[in-house]
């Protein structure tokens, strides 16, 4: 690993942790107010704003849905599991249009709950922007590797 | 044939839950229920162009829906005629013909053999005679329906009282075709039946649902909020119902002079751009769907604002797919909103579903192993011409559930 991406290496295990950990207020602090955290369906499709997602959340959403995982009134989120996840295979990207860090990577997402256990595997892209002490997410998309299969609830982050 | 006497097992108020359970049972279902019922394939929008096709199922049975060249919807069993390989495993496409991985048979799109290898192997052998099996097609507003059963009532017979309410759901076109835009595709480890009941149970929505309804703006939320809001459930006939949760969106072309709510202000600032005011009504108006559910025996629902398509999979296994639907050729902004309400709460990481599947998932475990019990259906009476009815009423589950038995004991 070239010590240019060790930083930026070191934010992606840091965000990994902190969704494992259930800790989504500093998850949410991560944020860049414009970013968007995008769980695609179609391999290949790129235009998420104009196709149909899992998940396209805005500052807005993300709020949401962080307080429906976390208020007792969802009866799947009041019964999620645990999730453990390794992140790795990092290649940067050509950087964005805006100048912004793009990164991609290879996640292994295990899930335990309600006595079943399920291995969900992804590739993960990261656009980043430098911030104060470190960077702020502007975009991450998980691409699923059974993104257009029938999947189960997610209770949880990907 | 088994020797289950079917009828027992479904009284006015209540179903016996091996209805969930017995395998046995299951294997019935699909026989008597999915192969011979009129089943829902796919919308037209799905297949434009001659040529199109898209793959799917009638219980386990995979299909081949598509039209072809000469633009004739069909609906085909997904099997050579040879030794029963499927002949096509993509989602969907456009292709001139089917053929066969394993030996190479060729089929033309209306089903026709066209070519085997090596044909001097087969003696007095009729091309005409190996086609892909044909099943009877119908459409009604751009909704396709198969069956096996060549004895059928017509779909015209079949969907009855229905079909009014689905030319009211295909009002949220909103001026613009009804036009398929994605779906979201889900299992849960319960029977397909769990399922087909919760459409029509507005009794759960409040319960199951608070998180979605917490996370709505105070004006959606009031519109969610539909226990006492005037709606009532309606026995359509042949296992259809219609739950109405929201009445003055039974008609989105009612009302178009009425003030654009604020939360839609931006939106029909942009429509402005490129349509007329009466043209931004209606797309406005529609983006959210209708206020009811028409759920149609046995697999397909006209839920507020998409289908929700259920496929039995196992006794104890369901596939869902909750299908989007927009407006052909309206501005980006309108199906941009449409599909963010679609994402909101739908699919495996919807406000929604999750919650729904949590719910489903317990019911079936709460009716596994022995002993006699019964899931209730009795809540609430149901309308007639004279009252209002109550929009908890249990009423479409018991109309599923006498049309089960109809079927299941014909």
């Amino acid at each position: 690993m070239s010590a240019d991406i060790d930083p930026i290496v070191e934010f992606i295990w840091h965000e990994a942790d902190l969704l494992d950990q259930k800790d989504f207020a500093a998850w949410l602090s991560l944020w860049d107010g414009a970013g968007h955290y995008v769980v695609p369906i179609d391999r290949g499709q790129i235009d998420y704003a104009n196709c149909l997602n899992y998940a396209y959340d805005d500052a807005a959403m993300r709020r949401m849905r962080v307080a429906r995982l976390t208020s007792g009134e969802s009866v799947s989120a009041a019964a999620a599991g645990v999730t453990v996840r390794t992140v790795s295979r990092f290649r940067r990207l050509e950087d964005g249009p805006g100048g912004e860090i793009r990164m991609r990577c290879a996640q292994h997402l295990f899930e335990f709950r309600n006595g079943n256990q399920r291995l969900y595997a992804a590739d993960v892209t990261y656009s980043l922007v430098p911030a104060a002490g470190g960077f702020k997410l502007l975009e991450k998309v998980v691409l699923l590797a059974n993104s257009s299969d029938a999947l189960s609830g997610m209770t949880f982050l990907p | 044939m088994t020797d289950i006497d079917y009828g027992a097992l479904v009284k006015p108020d209540r179903v016996h839950s091996s209805l969930y359970q017995d395998p046995a049972l299951f294997d019935e279902e699909l026989e008597r229920i999915f192969y011979k019922s009129w089943v829902w394939v796919a919308h037209a929008s799905e297949i434009p162009n001659p040529n199109d096709f898209i793959t799917t199922h009638i219980g386990p049975q995979p299909v081949i829906v598509n039209r072809d060249r000469a633009g004739t919807v069909r609906v085909m069993v997904n099997r050579c005629r040879h030794r029963a390989a499927t002949v096509c495993e993509k989602r969907r496409g456009n292709s001139p013909g089917f053929v066969c991985p394993y030996h190479a048979w060729t089929y033309a799109t209306d089903g026709s053999l066209k070519g085997v290898p090596m044909p001097k192997g087969y003696k007095d052998f009729d091309k005409k005679e190996f086609g892909l099996v044909q099943l009877r097609v119908d459409q009604y507003n751009g909704m396709i329906f198969a069956t096996f059963d060549a004895d059928a009532p017509s779909l015209d017979d079949f969907l009855g009282a229905a079909k009014p309410w689905i030319d009211l759901f295909m009002k949220q076109g909103g001026g613009f075709p009804v036009k398929v835009l994605g779906e979201h595709k889900f299992t849960f480890p319960g029977n397909w039946k769990i399922q087909l009941e919760n459409t029509t149970d507005a009794y759960h929505f409040p319960i199951v649902h608070k998180s979605f309804l917490t996370s709505l703006d105070g004006a959606t939320e009031e519109l969610f909020s539909f226990m006492d809001a005037g709606g009532y459930v309606q026995n359509l006939g042949n296992g259809h119902s219609v739950m109405v949760m929201i009445p003055e969106l039974v008609d989105l072309e009612d009302n178009l002079d009425a003030d654009i709510p604020d939360r839609f202000a931006a939106i029909a600032e942009e429509l402005r751009k490129t349509l007329d005011e009466q043209a931004v009504r209606r797309v406005v108006r529609a983006i959210g769907g209708t206020g009811f559910n028409l759920n149609m025996f046995p697999n397909i629902a006209c839920s507020m604002a998409f289908f929700r398509v259920l496929r039995p999979l196992a006794v104890d296994k369901t596939e869902i797919r909750h299908v989007a639907i927009g407006m052909d050729g309206a501005p980006d902004i309108a199906n941009q909103a449409r599909m963010r309400l679609h994402e909101h709460f739908q699919g495996p990481m919807g406000f929604g579903t999750p919650d729904d599947a949590e719910a489903w998932e317990r019911v079936q475990r709460g009716a596994s192993g022995p002993g006699v019990s019964w899931i209730m259906v009795n809540r609430g009476e149901d309308k007639t011409a004279a009252n209002a009815g109550d929009v908890t009423a249990e009423t479409g589950m018991r109309a599923a559930y006498q049309m089960w038995k109809r079927m299941m004991t014909a």
